[in-house]
């Protein structure tokens, strides 16, 4: 449950009683701490009681905001995350990527930024999103790698791989109706490091957080009563997707293992051929031929194996994580419902500061609405980009494939070729 | 057997043979010229049948028969259809047949039997001989070996051969009235014995390091082809988890489930496909695995030649050294060391008498050993006219057949290369529904 995750980031937080401000930039920076196996799935601070000071408007003019259309055409803001460079100092070493933006937005003072964000910037930046939308759904970020001692996140691999994860992530942000007007986005997206560091430190300050989270806590435990069949559903929904998904990720997993032993076997029948051919005369020209087919082969093998790990297993991977976000999402409005449900029956039982609870009430009514209908949008939303993202990777999959294939093919057609004309050339055997 | 001098292309008689099996059939019949029982008869190795008998320390055993059919060629081509006929036969009077030949043709290059057990088996196929898949690719093994046989210049026109594929009884007994078994035996012998050659034919010796050679080489080839087909199937077979969770998939979505439902039908399709592939990849490692065991046959010729050469050897040193001995009789001189020579120094000198029925002696056997000489200058002779026509036919067959397989192993790349771009378009073609 959310709740518990949250008890430990607080109590394991710094121990000075400063300024609040100071302190709630701290919590965040424990994030990086390499000892914490932290799974960005977990790391929201929020539960959905708080409430983005910002977003003081009524929840039917809210509702009127949500137009989820998806105009590719229209498309006014391009962002792209590219350029890892490594910054060592006396405490620690990590990776920036460069973060360029190109819009013709008028909110945003220039046509064009170019920005220097590390993975603890995107952490962040995803953590105000939630925050602020407890009911929308976030793309995942790439995960932490988990450290078991050895520093390997600085592999060009993983940090290609995750280069590439957080240009999606900030697309998607870009793409979302709600999420791309953001401050916190723009901000992102546009400040200095200096300006940027100054700013993470403002929001909700730690006493108000601690509020929220003890809040959170009791909702949690209280549990919601009558959850509308439509959240059921979506939570049936969502257990069945995470695990066809897990499943999914796991046998292109087992595809990428058994080929590249294939590969390994493969990488010496080429060689084979070769020796062979030493030994004979008639015989040297084709099996030198057959050699360097089969080595050709592998090649493509081996590029084939690199597609399918660098291409599709990070989209699936992407929508394991999607699917413990819907999770966390569900739970963070039932816990609203729970919220509502609990003050409900308070001022059916209280005598005492009725017109207080009324209001609370009233409040909380208005939260759940909004949250409701916030989630009804962004799942349909969800889904469809879901289709759209998961229907191109397997495309892009079916298409590599189809073209690996081809490559062989045509090898092996060349090989026939020859042995037809040298055949033709000697006299020999007719191939019809 | 005089040759009709029909010129038809003898039919094979088995209607069920793949592609390759057809292919070899006619590689064999096309390849031969002059006199070939091929020409006038029909061969073929139809069926297999497992039968439990009383074996020779009487107890129970289960094992394999073959049918092998022959018919007329003539009759065939005239139209009428006659009857087959046919015998059974079991793997170990094959391998009688060939014991039998490989002593009395020791300069022939004998076709080779397939494998006696599975070996370079992937997991999938089974080391047991009596697993169906064994003895079908055995089945196939057998018939091309008789082929091989009636299609040899020399081997074809031999008796044993012809009775062993007409007479079911009396095949055998009439084998060893040749009295090929104490050759067998004493050759056995001989060849498992070390023995150097003073004046080695280098071109034998050449063809026996090629023999080593070519051995080693496709040995390697098959263990190699082996466990890549092994990880191959795992690729293949584990794409029909695709299909299974596809299909559990579409059954949340709405919009998405017909599109993966049908993919996933092609996942299961992809999946199963690698079964057929292959099975017809097992043809071609036992292409490769005939000319295995050629190999071998090529190293006994060679082996036999150094035999042979040997022998002479020995006869040539025997009579100079018995050349020797009546020159020092005659002269009275003692060049070369006997045990005689001392006893007579020490114990005295012969008698004239004595010397006299000694020279006679000697002379016979010189007169005996120059004979042998003879003759075994022109085995030896012989064998080499005989064994280097063979071996020039076998490598041109070599070269003829493994060409043909390293293509038909292209063929089949091409063809598993095209299953593989059809699925997959049939693949991407449902994936653009989701």
């Amino acid at each position: 449950m959310s709740g518990s995750v949250v008890d430990n980031t607080v109590s394991s937080g710094n121990s000075s009683a400063a300024i609040p401000t100071d302190v709630s930039g701290q919590i965040l920076d424990l994030d990086e701490d390499d000892d914490l196996e932290v799974f960005s799935k977990d790391t929201t601070l929020t539960d959905g009681s708080s409430f983005n000071a910002s977003m003081q408007t009524s929840p039917a003019s809210m509702i009127n905001q949500y137009k989820f259309e998806e105009d590719a055409d229209t498309k006014d803001i391009f962002v792209t995350v590219d350029n890892p460079e490594s910054h060592v100092t006396a405490i620690e070493t990590y990776i920036t990527y460069r973060v360029m933006t190109k819009t013709t937005r008028s909110e945003f003072d220039s046509s064009e930024f170019e920005v220097r964000r590390r993975y603890q910037d995107f952490l962040w930046l995803k953590g105000r999103l939630e925050e602020a939308h407890p009911t929308l759904i976030v793309h995942p970020l790439p995960e932490k790698f988990v450290v078991k001692g050895m520093v390997e996140r600085f592999n060009e691999d993983f940090i290609e791989t995750r280069r590439r994860a957080l240009h999606r992530f900030l697309n998607k942000i870009a793409e979302h109706p709600i999420f791309s007007s953001s401050e916190d986005f723009k901000i992102f997206l546009t400040a200095a490091s200096g300006e940027l560091t100054s700013h993470k430190k403002q929001g909700p300050g730690f006493l108000s957080r601690m509020g929220d989270t003890v809040k959170a806590v009791a909702a949690a435990v209280r549990g919601v009563r009558n959850r509308p069949q439509e959240f059921t559903e979506m939570q049936e929904y969502v257990e069945a997707f995470s695990q066809k998904i897990i499943s999914l990720d796991k046998v292109t997993q087992r595809i990428v293992r058994e080929q590249k032993e294939y590969l390994e076997e493969l990488k010496e029948c080429g060689p084979t051929y070769a020796l062979w051919s030493q030994s004979e005369e008639e015989l040297a020209e084709p099996l030198k031929n057959v050699a360097g087919c089969v080595d050709r082969c592998c090649k493509e093998t081996e590029e084939q194996v690199k597609n399918l790990s660098d291409h599709l297993i990070p989209v699936l991977h992407e929508y394991v994580l999607c699917a413990d976000t819907l999770k966390a999402v569900l739970r963070r409005r039932d816990n609203i419902q729970a919220d509502f449900e609990a003050k409900t029956e308070a001022l059916a039982t209280k005598k005492a500061n009725r017109d207080t609870m009324r209001d609370d009430l009233d409040k909380a009514e208005d939260r759940l609405e909004w949250a409701n209908n916030a989630l009804k949008s962004d799942w349909t939303r969800w889904q469809k980009v879901m289709r759209t993202d998961l229907r191109s990777a397997f495309v892009d999959t079916a298409e590599r494939n189809v073209s690996y294939y081809e490559k062989c093919l045509a090898v092996w057609e060349s090989f026939l070729h020859s042995q037809r004309t040298d055949a033709e050339g000697n006299g020999k055997v007719d191939f019809s | 057997m005089a040759d009709s001098g029909s010129e038809a292309i003898a039919v094979i008689g088995n209607t069920d043979l793949t592609p390759s099996e057809s292919e070899n059939n006619l590689k064999n019949t096309m390849v031969e010229k002059g006199t070939s029982l091929l020409k006038k008869m029909e061969i073929s190795v139809a069926e297999a049948e497992k039968r439990t008998g009383k074996n020779a320390v009487n107890m129970q055993e289960t094992y394999t028969v073959y049918l092998i059919e022959t018919r007329p060629v003539d009759a065939a081509s005239e139209g009428t259809n006659p009857a087959l006929d046919s015998l059974w036969r079991r793997y170990s009077e094959f391998e009688l047949l060939r014991n039998y030949l490989l002593v009395t043709y020791p300069f022939a290059v004998v076709p080779p039997l397939p494998e006696k057990r599975a070996e370079f088996v992937w997991h999938k196929l089974s080391a047991d001989n009596m697993d169906p898949d064994f003895v079908e690719r055995r089945r196939v093994g057998l018939e091309n070996f008789l082929l091989r046989v009636a299609s040899h210049p020399v081997l074809s026109s031999d008796k044993i051969f012809y009775l062993f594929l007409t007479e079911e009884n009396g095949w055998k007994e009439t084998m060893f009235e040749t009295g090929f078994q104490a050759k067998a035996d004493s050759r056995l012998k001989a060849l498992n014995a070390t023995f150097r050659v003073k004046n080695p034919d280098k071109r034998f010796a050449e063809m026996k390091h090629y023999g080593d050679e070519l051995q080693s080489v496709i040995s390697q080839l098959l263990r190699v082809r082996a466990r890549a087909a092994d990880r191959l199937y795992g690729v293949y077979k584990v794409h029909g988890n695709y299909g299974r969770v596809f299909s559990e998939w579409s059954a949340i979505e709405k919009e998405m489930g017909d599109g993966l439902q049908s993919a996933g039908h092609h996942m299961d399709a992809y999946a199963a496909s690698v079964d057929d592939i292959l099975e017809e990849e097992e043809h071609y490692a036992d292409q490769l695995k005939e000319y295995l065991f050629y190999a071998d046959a090529l190293r006994t010729v060679c082996r036999k030649h150094e035999l042979t050469q040997y022998e002479l050897e020995m006869a040539v040193q025997d009579l100079t050294s018995k050349k020797q001995q009546r020159e020092e009789l005659a002269t009275g001189t003692i060049r070369t060391f006997s045990l005689k020579g001392m006893t007579s120094k020490l114990f005295g000198q012969e008698t004239p008498e004595q010397r006299e029925a000694k020279l006679k002696m000697l002379e016979t056997q010189i007169e005996e050993g120059e004979e042998q000489v003879k003759e075994r200058n022109a085995e030896c002779d012989e064998f080499v006219k005989s064994a280097w026509v063979d071996i020039e036919r076998f490598k041109e067959q070599k070269d003829h057949d493994l060409r043909e397989s390293l293509i038909s192993y292209a063929i089949m790349q091409i063809s598993m290369c095209k299953k593989g771009i059809q699925v997959w378009n049939n693949a991407k073609e449902c994936f653009n529904k989701m």
